[in-house]
C-alpha cells in the first residue's frame, strides 16, 4: 500500500488532499464532517477584520447540460465572529489531533498580524495561510489581492507574520498578476516557509441578456467576482509549474485551482505542488468527492510504483521546456480508425475550416480521408472526434533527428525565408481563395423546399 | 389474462394509451440537445423526408431559443408537432443518427421537435402568416396532412385557400388513424388550431366533394385544385362470412377508436389480419383496449411482414400473438363472428401457395381486417384527363405535384400510394410551390 501522509512545510496531514479556504470550511461543524469523510486537512475561511456580505453571491458558467464549469462569487472573508473560529479550531483538532488545520489570516496592520497569528497558533492551528489573494472587496481595503499585486508590501507583511509566527507560514497567491514568480519571490525573501496558489481570478461570469447585468446579480447590479472551479484548472498547473520550476523560490507549494478528481490532483503534483486544496468540486459535490480522489490516487501510486507522494512531486517538471527546446524534426499524422468512424464529419469540417484543408470528404461513404501531406499534426481533428481512440495522431518522422529553434539560432541557421516543411506553400498546398465559393452546396440543403428526388416507386411523371 | 382491464373511463383509457413519446419538459430537452454533434451534412437531414435542418434547431434548443427551434422546424414541415410524436424515426432521422454506429442511443430528434413545438403552440406565438394577396384562389380537396401543408404554403404565397373536408375534424388519418399512444387527439387539434389561426385558410368540414357537378364548381371558381384525398377504406377480402357483425375494417376500427376512446368495444378474442403497420396498430389497440387475446394473423412468414420491427415488437409487448404462414378463407359464425377458417401456406421461392387440406378453425369473436386501404378511384375518375398509375395512384410530377390535368395537383397518400404523415406534408409543400410556379406563369 502506498503512503499518502504528506510532511507540507512541517504540516502533517495522513493525506494531501486539503479543503480551500472557502465556504466549505467556515465552521467546526463542516471541518469536521470533512475530517469524518477523508479529507486531510482544512485551511479554514479566512480569519480578519470584521465584513459584511452581500446576498446574491454566486455566479456560474455552465456548458451545454454541464454545471458550473466555472464558478465564481463576490463573497468576503469570514463574517462570523473571530472568537467563535478559534473555539472552533480548538475543538476540531482535540477531536484530529494528526490532520492539518490551517488558519487563513486577513488583517491589516502590523499589531493586528501579530494579534490574530497569536490568538490562532493559541487556538491549535498547525499553521497560517495568509491570503494575499481575494480579488475583491478586500483589497479595495488594502488588504487581499491589494496585497498580492505589490510584492513589497506581501514582503513586508510575512516578515510581520514572521516575528511571532512559531508554525510553517505559508503565503496564498493571486493569479491576478502577470509573473506569479514576482510574489512567490517576495514571499520567499520575507521568510515564508511555503506558497499555495491560486486563489480566484477576477472575473465577469455572464451577464442577463433581460436584466442587463452581470451575474451575480445584486439589487439589479453586479460586481466583478473571483473565478474557479475546473475553467480555471489551466491557469492554475502553467503558475504552479513557473513557481515549482523557478530556481530561486525552492518553497513546498499548495496546488490550488480546479481540482475536482485525483487526476487533477495529480497534475497538480506531477508539476510541483506537495499538497492540493479543493474549494469549488467540494461546493458542487460535497465531501463526499473524497473517497474518489483518495482510491483514485492510491491506484495510480500502486500502478506507477510510486511508494510516496514526495516520488511524485514535480515528476513532470524536466518535460515542460520553453517552446525553443522543442524537437522541430518530430512529426505527427493524423489518421482514422475507420471502425470506429461514426461519419459525424466533425474532422472534416474543423481542419476544413479551422485548420489546414488536410481531410477530404469521398463519394460513397462518410467515413474521412486524411490528406497526409497536408496534415501539419496539429491535433485539432483528434480533438473534435467525438469517438474514443477513432482519431490517433500517429509519429511519422523517422524519430532520429534532433532540432530545436534554440540550436539554430545558436548554429546561425534560422530562416531567412518560409521554409516550414509543414506550412502551405511547400509540399503542402493551400487551396485558391475563390475554390471557398460553392464548396459547402454539396451539402444536404435544409429546411424550406426541399427538391424531392423522383423516388423509384412513386411515380415521376404525367 | 389480459395485459390491460378494459379502459371505461377517460383517464383509464389515457394510461391503457399511455404515449410513446411524451413531450419532454426543459430539463431533458437540455440534456439531450447536449448530446447533438452538430454533425457536418448531417445524415439525419437526409433521412427526414421532409428535410427538416435537425442539428440546427437542436442547437437552437441547446441555446435556449425555443422560438427559433420551432421556427426552423415549421420552416420545413407543417406538421412539425405531430411529426416529433408520430413519425417512424427509427427508420428515418434517428435511425440514421451517427451514434448508432457506437451503439449509443441516437439523439431523441421527434422528441427534441414536439418539444420546441408543443412550447410556441401553447404560448400562441405566431411565427409566419398569409403572403400579400395575390387576388388567385385554390381550392384543397381533404384537409389531412397533404391538404392543410398546401393551404399554409398557398396561403404564405398569398392565395386565397378554401379546404373542403369530408369529415369533421382537420388533420385526416393523424387524428382519425394514428394510434392513440402517439399523439392525443388534444394535441393533433391544437396543432391544427395554431396553424389556421397563422395562415387563415377557411376549413369547410363535413363537405365531401362527391360528384361531377360539385368539382365543375369548384374548376370554374379557383385557378388551381390540390388533390390531398388520402386513400379509401379497408380493402374488401371477398370472403364468405365477411359480413358478419364484429368483422370490421382496421381503418374503421382506429376511426372509432380515436373519436370515442373507452367507448368503443372489443372482442375478448380478436383476430387482426394482415401483416403491415397498420395490422400492429390494431393489434395493439385491441389488446390495450383489453381484449384477453389478440392474435395477428399473416399469410407468409414472421420476417416477410411488411410492418417495421419496431411495430412488431410495440404489439408483442402488450402481448399480442403471432400466427404466421395462415390465410384465411372463411369467417364462421352464426350472425356474429365466431371465428376464422385459416388454411396453412408455405413460402417457396418467394411464391406463396396453400397447404392442401390443413384448413383449420381459430375462434374469436371479432375480427379486424387490416389488408390496406383501397383507392379513391371512383372519386378520381370524376376528374377530367387525370391519369392513374396500376396500382390506383394519381400519376403527377415528382417536382411541382401537376397531374396529367393541369389545373390539378395531387399530393401525400393519394400519390404517393399511402405512407406517413411526413411525406405527406413534404410533398405538399413542394406541390403548393408548383401550383404558385404555374399561376405565376
Ligand atoms: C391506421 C394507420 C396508422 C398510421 N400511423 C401512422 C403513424 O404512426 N405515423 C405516420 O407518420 N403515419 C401514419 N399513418 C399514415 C398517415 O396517416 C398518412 O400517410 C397521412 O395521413 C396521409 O396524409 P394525406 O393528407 O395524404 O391523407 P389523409 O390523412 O388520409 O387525409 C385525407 C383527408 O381527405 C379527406 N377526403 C378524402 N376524400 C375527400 C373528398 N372527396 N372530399 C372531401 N374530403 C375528402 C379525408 O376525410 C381526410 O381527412 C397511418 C395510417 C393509418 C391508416
Ligand atoms: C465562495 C468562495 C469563497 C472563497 N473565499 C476564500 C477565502 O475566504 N479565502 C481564500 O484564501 N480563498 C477563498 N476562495 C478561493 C478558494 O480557496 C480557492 O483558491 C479557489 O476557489 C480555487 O480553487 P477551486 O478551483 O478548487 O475552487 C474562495 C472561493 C470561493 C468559491
Ligand atoms: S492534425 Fe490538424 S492538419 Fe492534420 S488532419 Fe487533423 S486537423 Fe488537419
Ligand atoms: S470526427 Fe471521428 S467519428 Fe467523426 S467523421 Fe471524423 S473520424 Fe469519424
Ligand atoms: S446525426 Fe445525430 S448527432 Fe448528428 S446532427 Fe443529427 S441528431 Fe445530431
Amino acid at each position: 500500500m502506498p503512503d499518502l501522509s504528506i510532511n507540507f512545510a512541517g504540516i502533517k496531514s495522513p493525506n494531501p488532499f486539503w479543503l480551500a479556504s472557502a465556504p466549505p470550511t467556515n465552521s467546526g461543524y463542516q471541518v469536521m464532517k470533512a475530517f469524518d469523510a477523508g479529507w486531510g486537512g482544512a485551511v479554514w475561511k479566512t480569519l480578519g477584520v470584521p465584513v459584511v456580505n452581500v446576498s446574491s453571491r454566486y455566479g456560474g458558467v455552465n456548458y451545454r447540460d454541464k454545471r458550473l464549469v466555472g464558478f465564481n462569487n463576490i463573497e468576503l472573508i469570514s463574517d462570523r465572529p473571530l472568537s467563535h473560529n478559534l473555539r472552533e479550531i480548538e475543538e476540531v483538532k482535540k477531536r484530529f489531533p494528526n490532520h492539518a488545520v490551517i488558519a487563513s489570516l486577513m488583517v491589516q496592520s502590523r499589531q493586528e498580524w501579530h494579534d490574530i497569528v497569536r490568538q490562532s497558533q493559541d487556538a491549535g492551528a498547525d499553521g497560517f495561510e495568509l491570503n494575499f489573494g481575494c480579488p475583491h472587496g478586500m483589497c479595495e481595503r488594502g488588504m487581499g489581492s491589494a496585497v498580492g499585486q505589490e510584492p513589497k508590501v506581501l514582503q513586508m507583511i510575512v516578515e510581520w507574520v514572521m516575528e511571532v509566527a512559531q508554525k510553517p507560514v505559508i503565503v496564498k497567491l493571486t493569479p491576478n498578476i502577470s509573473d506569479i514568480t514576482e510574489p512567490a519571490m517576495a514571499a520567499r525573501r520575507g521568510g515564508a516557509d511555503a506558497i499555495s496558489l491560486i486563489n480566484t481570478i477576477q472575473s465577469i461570469v455572464g451577464v442577463d441578456l433581460d436584466k442587463f447585468a452581470p451575474y451575480p446579480i445584486v439589487d439589479g447590479k453586479g460586481t466583478n467576482g473571483g473565478y474557479c472551479g475546473p475553467a480555471v484548472k489551466p491557469i492554475a498547473l502553467n503558475m504552479v509549474k513557473n513557481c515549482a520550476q523557478h530556481p530561486d523560490i525552492k518553497l513546498p507549494i499548495s496546488g490550488i485551482g480546479g481540482i475536482e478528481n485525483w487526476r487533477d490532483a495529480v497534475e497538480h503534483i506531477l508539476l510541483g505542488a506537495s499538497s492540493v486544496q479543493v474549494c469549488t468540486a467540494v461546493m458542487h459535490f460535497g465531501f463526499g468527492i473524497i473517497r474518489e480522489m483518495t482510491s483514485g490516487l492510491e491506484q495510480y501510486m500502486v500502478e506507477k510504483g510510486f511508494q510516496t507522494i514526495d516520488e511524485m512531486v514535480g515528476k513532470a517538471l524536466p518535460n515542460v521546456l520553453h517552446w525553443e527546446d522543442l524537437n522541430m524534426k518530430y512529426k505527427v499524422t493524423a489518421n482514422i480508425n475507420e471502425d470506429k468512424c461514426i461519419g459525424c464529419q466533425l474532422c472534416y469540417t474543423a481542419c476544413e475550416d479551422g485548420a489546414h484543408q488536410a481531410i477530404r470528404l469521398n463519394a460513397g461513404t462518410r467515413v474521412p480521408e486524411i490528406i497526409e501531406e497536408n496534415c501539419v499534426g496539429c491535433n485539432l481533428c483528434s480533438l473534435v472526434c467525438p469517438v474514443e481512440q477513432c482519431i490517433t495522431m500517429e509519429q511519422t518522422d523517422s524519430g532520429t533527428e534532433h532540432l530545436t529553434w534554440k540550436e539554430r539560432t545558436e548554429a546561425g541557421t534560422a530562416p531567412t525565408e518560409f521554409e516550414d516543411e509543414k506550412a502551405g506553400g511547400r509540399h503542402h498546398w493551400v487551396p485558391e481563395p475563390s475554390a471557398a465559393l460553392g464548396k459547402e452546396r454539396h451539402k444536404t440543403l435544409p429546411g424550406k423546399a426541399r427538391i424531392i428526388n423522383g423516388e423509384t416507386t412513386v411515380p415521376a411523371e404525367a | 389474462m389480459a395485459e390491460f382491464s378494459t379502459p371505461t373511463t377517460e383517464q383509464q383509457f389515457a394510461e391503457n394509451f399511455a404515449q410513446l413519446k411524451p413531450v419532454m419538459n426543459r430539463t431533458e430537452a437540455l440534456y439531450e440537445s447536449s448530446r447533438c454533434l452538430f454533425c457536418f451534412d448531417a445524415p439525419c437531414i437526409k433521412a427526414c423526408p421532409s428535410g427538416i435542418d435537425i442539428p440546427q434547431f437542436i442547437r437552437q434548443i441547446n441555446s435556449g431559443n425555443d422560438t427559433g427551434a420551432a421556427r426552423t422546424i415549421y420552416e420545413a414541415n407543417y406538421f412539425g408537432n405531430a411529426c416529433g410524436k408520430v413519425c417512424p424515426t427509427e427508420v428515418l432521422c434517428e435511425g440514421a443518427c451517427v451514434y448508432n454506429l457506437q451503439e449509443v442511443k441516437p439523439i431523441e430528434i421527434g422528441r427534441l421537435q414536439s418539444f420546441a413545438t408543443t412550447k410556441v403552440i401553447k404560448s400562441g406565438e405566431k411565427l409566419f402568416g398569409p403572403g400579400a394577396d395575390n387576388g388567385k384562389k385554390v381550392a384543397v380537396i381533404g384537409a389531412g396532412p397533404a391538404g392543410i401543408s398546401a393551404a399554409c404554403e398557398l396561403r404564405s404565397l398569398g392565395y386565397g385557400v378554401d379546404v373542403f373536408e369530408a369529415k369533421a375534424q382537420p388533420s385526416g388519418l393523424t387524428v382519425y388513424g394514428v394510434a392513440p399512444y402517439k399523439i392525443t387527439n388534444e394535441e393533433t387539434l391544437a396543432e391544427m388550431a395554431y396553424l389556421q389561426a397563422q395562415f387563415g385558410y377557411n376549413v369547410h368540414f363535413n363537405s365531401a366533394i362527391s360528384s361531377r357537378k360539385e368539382l365543375e364548381k369548384l374548376e370554374d371558381k379557383y385557378d388551381a385544385i390540390f388533390l390531398g384525398i388520402g386513400l379509401g377504406k379497408t380493402n374488401e377480402l371477398g370472403l364468405p362470412g365477411e359480413d358478419k357483425i364484429n368483422c370490421t375494417g382496421a381503418v374503421e376500427f382506429i376511426a372509432e377508436l380515436r373519436q370515442h376512446q373507452h367507448k368503443v368495444a372489443v372482442g375478448r378474442k380478436v383476430i387482426v389480419l394482415g401483416g403491415g403497420n397498420t395490422a400492429m396498430d390494431a393489434a395493439s389497440e385491441s389488446s390495450r383496449l383489453g381484449a384477453e387475446n389478440v392474435i395477428l394473423a399473416y399469410r407468409r412468414a414472421k420476417e416477410e411482414m411488411g410492418a417495421y420491427e419496431f411495430e412488431y415488437d410495440l404489439a408483442k409487448g402488450v402481448g399480442v400473438k403471432g400466427l404466421f404462414n395462415v390465410a384465411p378463407v372463411e369467417i364462421t359464425g352464426n350472425g356474429y363472428v365466431a371465428g376464422v377458417k385459416f388454411i396453412r401456406t408455405e413460402t417457396k421461392d418467394g411464391k406463396v401457395s396453400e397447404i392442401a387440406g390443413s384448413e383449420f378453425v381459430e375462434p374469436c369473436d371479432m375480427v379486424i381486417k387490416a389488408t390496406g386501404q383501397a383507392k379513391q378511384t371512383e372519386f378520381l375518375n370524376l376528374i377530367p384527363g387525370l391519369k392513374l398509375d396500376g396500382k390506383g395512384r394519381i400519376i403527377a410530377d415528382a417536382h411541382t405535384g401537376q397531374t396529367s390535368n393541369p389545373k390539378y395537383f395531387a399530393s401525400g397518400d393519394a400519390w404517393n400510394g399511402g405512407a406517413e404523415v411526413v411525406n405527406a406534408a413534404a410533398e405538399a409543400k413542394l406541390t403548393a410551390r408548383g401550383i404558385h410556379a404555374y399561376l405565376s406563369k
